[in-house]
């Protein structure tokens, strides 16, 4: 068999093979279900309604959401510029690292100059964490892909290390978990007794402000002629290298945001488990929106959607909450194949 | 062909109604033909007529949509490089398939034997590689490695291929464009001793010269369909022209024109290696306002290097390269686009252009910084999609409008937007590395003019080129490239293509710097 | 005890052996990939779902062989996903791989807790037990490192040669590495490169999800999640570190599993006793690190690693 490729797909190919694709992960889901031993339909209304059946659980998934669009944001700038950043995690507990180290009363400010400045310096955190790893690239060549996975790795134990020894919360009885943070650098909720906090108003503020910079500025026409051909670039004269670690810069730093926004908008300390993967999800939902900023938006409360609610439905029935993570990495593989298949037709022989 | 009177040799090949389509274009146009023991038969056409399409469907790199192909009288199953090669077809492609980083032998070896077996048998295999390069002049290592070969012995390497597998049909894709005319000679030996062993060779090429030398018979390919057939003793060059562009070509006028001022001095300079290519040894070079100076050579001897100088990628490790008398401490594409030199690359898909950018976006690729395309870092698309349209007006670009995807042009139309997007900011120096390639004529044409008019205007210009003609055609002064060296200037009409084909072989060049 | 005394203990050296055969397993397989042109991320992920389906199969009563068994066939499914949407759809690896990885394990995780949705502590299993080779396994240090391991330890040591034989002397491999450097070259010679790229990378596949199983079934004896710990990424490394040559891979998995046994004994030492066990347990991830820089300069990568080929393209 061989590719022949659509010069322009019809609108019908454009809709109808991604929705062939989340049919398929449906179908998925519902053959989990069966194989638990479970009813499928039931199994998938359990999801949807532990994911927006009820204030509670809509308020759950947007929360849920809120680092999956940082971290979403991080995947898509990086992989625009064909930078494999798959170190979001990493760069999430530095930003979270440096918001508790920042923000336990390191600095007694108020609330209003406290918090941007927290953001900032998580972001920097996360932005220093990439730079090692890309300019190992740029400089050396050495792919990215396994020095950024690696890191991860290095710094949970790091967080590890610190959250036993210099971060540890002396009044903790013993838990590995830091201090908590002091209320002026607690992110506030956007509406009173609505448990949904200002982090969520902060990753749509910062798709919108990715959005802008891919598609009006400068640096977001060399990001993508970087990405799509960078031998061409560097032959136009545009600073290749220095796009990447740019680049990088921007990821890293959202990456951070994340961290962030979930010890200063949710948690209020920092813990070994502050993330459950949110790194590794932000790159489903990164395909998943085409790389695409305000894509990423959807694809968040999509992929949070099918967490919350698979938490939530394996509380009632016995269905495994992992269903989530099969689903949204079935999810990912079928949208790259039907992506592909929009721009080219099988031909056997 | 039926009415054609021969000797009565038996059919080898027999095509018959092949057709091909390529989404809307017609690649191949029911075509046919028979091809006979022991003759040489010459496939001529532009580029983009349909030859190298028609050969990879023989070969069963495609899939044909209509006819059939009858090898030694048996038909040949469609889409299977396999059954092609083991009824005795065998492609020396145009673009060589070879491993680099493998051994000549391990390349010769690759799928002869049965993919399980226990053993590579290459003791037996080393002595029959040997024994073949021997019968037909094909001197090459057995051992070496491939990367390390030059490019006429890695197409010895793929003739050995085919001959390992005893291919009694050999199809050669423009197999001299590669060669010097030294090395076509032997290359054409090969072939003679290949046709007197009772081989039968296709002979794809847009050269008339090879072609007048090598074909028992000429068979003329234009846009997809077979419009001519002819036995080559009763045709010559003029009409074979004719037939291939359907009207006769002119050759490009060149009006003498007193050469300005040097905008552009190399004095001694050395760059460092690229890849498998040489870098720069010790070369001088003037580049005046008002004068085409053309660079010939073999490919791979060093004018990627020179290319790279000049378009501001590499910079010299040692000499000094001055524009306007001054050197250029901080050199690099910006800086070459500032001090006004216009640079059309070698390959426009790889580094020209960017296949999924729109063609203003691709128009704006060196001048997206400034104004009036962007300030203070925002873009202005508006700006961006005047430049595109102007472009698209000026250079006559056939496209759907400025926010097409360029990756729908055809190679004429895209080297044509590169052509506007370099020669609208008015340079004052051109680099034109490999102008032409892959062009039809009407565009080929256009891009010469073009070029010719920005000389008379002015402008320096270095035109590198493998076409020994079109360099010969189109430059006041010729430099040949060997190794990295440059050959002293040599005014036009001074060398004839014979004396500069010994020039490309390396005769002349000392290895140590010439006097400038 | 200081690093004299640990470097001339035998069981260091045996502890070596073993942490290193995991590694071997997995990183020979990434190698075959990757010198078919085919970078396989999904590796972490197939060698958890290795890890669990060799676990499972003995866990149900199979015998241990079975068990590999199982868990090759487990790792070769996963490969042939792999290498469906990487090779004839031509895929891109980096996304492919990372969401094999993620389906895999996330598959192991759903099938463990269906199976076992109560336990807490995770039910041991028999694993495979030391063989003594005679008379060799007396030998001072060498002999309880070598030749007193189990038997799938041996098995990886015998990969080596006849993944080395497979690449360098037999027609296959010849393809193999063909189809890696420039599957032009194998298509115009008459083979399918679909068939050798995908064959390449189920294969593998196979052999990472023993690296898998090495560690329920020789290591730990019980499945746990997270315990394959970015030892796949790590065989990744290894595979540049070993400039795609599988004696050399396997040498710098020899290396890096000293290393590792290094850092466990070292946290014993007083030194363990001021330094975080943390930095300890840093340093495979740290040297995998070293190991891609110490090499970038002069890895000889596969030249059509990563560039899908679709046939007949123009």
């Amino acid at each position: 068999m061989r590719l022949e490729p659509i010069a322009n797909p019809t609108l019908a190919r454009r809709i109808g093979l991604p929705a062939v694709a989340l049919v398929l992960t449906v179908i998925a889901a519902s053959l989990l279900a069966l194989l638990a031993g479970a009813n499928p339909f039931a199994t998938l209304g359990l999801i949807v309604q532990g994911a927006a059946g009820s204030k509670f659980a809509l308020l759950e998934t947007l929360n849920r959401a809120t680092p999956l669009i940082f971290t979403g944001l991080a995947a898509a700038v990086a992989f625009r510029a064909r930078l494999w950043n798959i170190g979001a995690e990493a760069q999430l507990y530095a930003g979270a690292v440096v918001t508790v180290l920042l923000g336990t009363g390191a600095l007694g400010l108020p609330a209003p100059l406290l918090l941007p400045l927290l953001a900032l310096a998580a972001m920097l955190a996360g932005a220093a964490i990439l730079l090692g790893p890309v300019l190992l690239k740029t400089r050396l060549g050495v792919d990215e892909v396994v020095t950024t996975l690696l890191f991860n790795f290095i710094m949970l134990l790091f967080v590890s290390y610190l959250l036993e020894g210099p971060m540890k919360d002396p009044m903790g009885m013993g838990w590995p978990k830091s201090a908590a943070l002091i209320p002026e650098a607690r992110l506030p909720r956007i509406v009173t007794g609505l448990r949904l906090h200002w982090g969520f108003a902060l990753a749509l503020l910062a798709a919108l402000a990715v959005w802008v910079i891919q598609t009006r500025t400068t640096l977001g026409y060399e990001i993508r002629a970087v990405g799509l051909n960078a031998e061409a670039a560097r032959f136009a004269g545009i600073p290749v290298n220095r796009v990447m670690v740019k680049t990088a810069l921007l990821s890293g730093g959202l990456a951070a945001l994340a961290g962030f926004s979930e010890v200063a908008g949710l948690k209020g300390n920092l813990t070994l488990d502050l993330s459950p993967g949110f790194g590794y999800a932000g790159i489903i939902v990164a395909m998943l929106a085409l790389l695409n900023p305000l894509g990423v938006i959807l694809s968040a409360l999509f992929v949070a959607g099918v967490f919350v609610g698979a938490d939530s439905m394996s509380r009632a029935a016995a269905v495994p909450t992992y269903i989530a993570d099969i689903l949204t990495a079935t999810a990912l593989l079928t949208m790259v194949l039907a992506l592909r298949l929009t721009h080219a037709r099988v031909r056997w022989r | 062909m039926t009415d054609r009177e021969r000797d009565g040799a038996e059919v080898v090949l027999r095509l018959s109604g092949i057709t091909k389509r390529f989404g809307a274009l017609l690649a191949n146009d029911a075509i046919g033909f028979d091809l006979r023991k022991g003759e040489v038969i010459a496939l001529l056409g532009e580029n983009g007529a349909g030859k190298t399409t028609l050969m990879n469907i023989l070969f069963g790199h495609y899939t044909a949509d209509e006819g059939t192909v009858e090898v030694f009288g048996q038909p040949l199953p469609p889409g299977h490089p396999r059954a092609a090669l083991a009824a005795g077809v065998g492609m020396v492609h145009q673009h060589f398939t070879l491993a680099d980083n493998l051994s000549v032998l391990d390349n010769v070896l690759l799928g002869t034997r049965p993919l399980f077996s226990a053993s590579l048998g290459k003791a037996a295999a080393r002595t029959r590689v040997n024994r073949l390069a021997q019968d037909f002049g094909l001197a090459v290592h057995p051992d070496a490695r491939v990367g390390s070969l030059s490019v006429g012995e890695r197409q010895r390497v793929e003739i050995l291929k085919a001959l390992y597998r005893d291919a009694r049909i050999l199809i050669l894709d423009e197999p001299t464009a590669v060669l010097t005319p030294q090395e076509t000679t032997a290359l054409f030996a090969t072939l003679k001793k290949a046709v007197a062993l009772g081989l039968s060779i296709i002979f794809i090429s847009h050269k008339l010269g090879e072609v007048m030398e090598i074909s028992s018979r000429v068979l003329v390919l234009r846009h997809g369909k077979l419009v001519g057939e002819v036995e080559t003793a009763r045709t010559d060059r003029h009409r074979l022209a004719e037939m291939m562009v359907g009207a006769e070509i002119a050759a490009p006028k060149v009006a003498d024109r007193a050469p300005g001022p040097a905008l552009l001095t190399l004095k001694a300079v050395d760059t460092a290696r690229r890849g498998n290519a040489p870098g720069l040894k010790g070369v001088d070079l003037d580049l005046r306002a008002g004068q085409i100076i053309g660079l010939a050579g073999v490919s791979g001897n060093g004018q990627s290097a020179l290319a790279a100088l000049i378009g501001g990628l590499e910079s010299p490790v040692a000499g000094r390269m001055e524009l306007d008398g001054g050197q250029n401490a901080d050199w690099s594409p910006r800086a070459a686009i500032a001090a006004g030199i216009a640079r059309i690359p070698e390959d426009r898909h790889r580094s020209g252009t960017v296949a999924d950018f729109s063609l203003a976006e691709n128009a704006i690729l060196e001048s997206y910084a400034r104004q009036p395309m962007s300030r203070r870092g925002w873009m202005d698309w508006r700006a961006a999609d005047m430049f595109a349209r102007r472009i698209i007006d000026t250079y006559d670009v056939r496209c759907p409008g400025p926010s097409a995807r360029i990756r729908l042009l055809s190679g004429g139309n895209m080297q044509k937007l590169i052509l506007g997007r370099v020669l609208e900011a008015g340079p004052r120096i051109i680099l034109a590395n490999q102008p032409v390639r892959g062009l039809d004529i009407g565009a080929v044409t256009f891009v010469h003019n073009r070029l010719i008019a920005a000389r008379d205007a002015g402008a320096a210009i270095l035109l590198i080129s493998e076409d020994l003609d079109e360099v010969t055609a189109l430059s006041d002064v010729i430099h040949v490239i060997y190794e990295g060296q440059l050959s002293p200037g040599f005014a036009r009409g001074t060398k004839t293509p014979a004396e500069l084909g010994l020039w490309m072989a390396g005769q002349g060049f000392g290895g140590a710097h010439h006097a400038a | 005890m200081d690093l004299f005394d640990i470097l001339l203990n035998a069981s260091f050296w045996a502890a070596a052996v073993r942490i290193a055969s995991p590694l071997i397993f997995a990183t020979l397989g990434e190698l075959i990939c990757e010198r078919a042109g085919v970078l396989n991320l999904g590796i972490e992920g197939i060698m958890v779902a290795g890890a669990f389906a060799g676990w499972m199969t003995v866990y149900l009563g199979f015998g241990l062989w079975t068990g590999v068994l199982v868990a090759m066939l487990v790792g070769m499914a996963f490969g042939f996903l792999h290498a469906v949407l990487t090779v004839p759809f031509g895929l891109s690896q980096h996304v492919v791989g990372l969401g094999v990885t993620l389906l895999a394990t996330a598959t192991a995780y759903f099938a463990y807790r269906l199976s076992l949705p109560e336990v807490t502590s995770p039910p041991k299993i028999e694993p495979f037990q030391p063989l003594e080779i005679p008379l060799l396994a007396k030998l001072p240090l060498i002999g309880p490192a070598f030749f007193a391991q189990t038997a799938l330890t041996y098995l990886a040591f015998a990969l080596i040669l006849a993944v080395w034989l497979l690449l360098y002397r037999t027609p296959l491999g010849l393809a193999i590495r063909a189809a890696g450097e420039n599957p032009a070259s194998v298509e115009a010679q008459g083979l399918s490169v679909t068939a050798i790229r995908m064959g390449a990378v189920i294969a593998g596949s196979g052999l990472m999800a023993v690296g898998g199983a090495f560690l329920t079934m020789s290591a730990f004896s019980s499945f746990f999640f997270e315990m394959v710990n970015g030892r796949g990424w790590i065989c990744i490394a290894l595979v540049v570190f070993g400039a795609w040559r599988p004696g050399k891979a396997a040498l710098g998995a020899l290396l890096f599993a000293a290393f590792d046994a290094l850092q466990v004994r070292l946290q014993q030492t007083p030194m363990g006793a001021v330094v975080p066990y943390q930095l300890f347990l840093m340093v495979p991830y740290v040297l995998s690190i070293l190991a891609l820089i110490l090499m970038s300069r002069r890895a000889e990568v596969p030249a059509a690693l990563m560039m899908p080929f679709n046939k007949g393209e123009r």
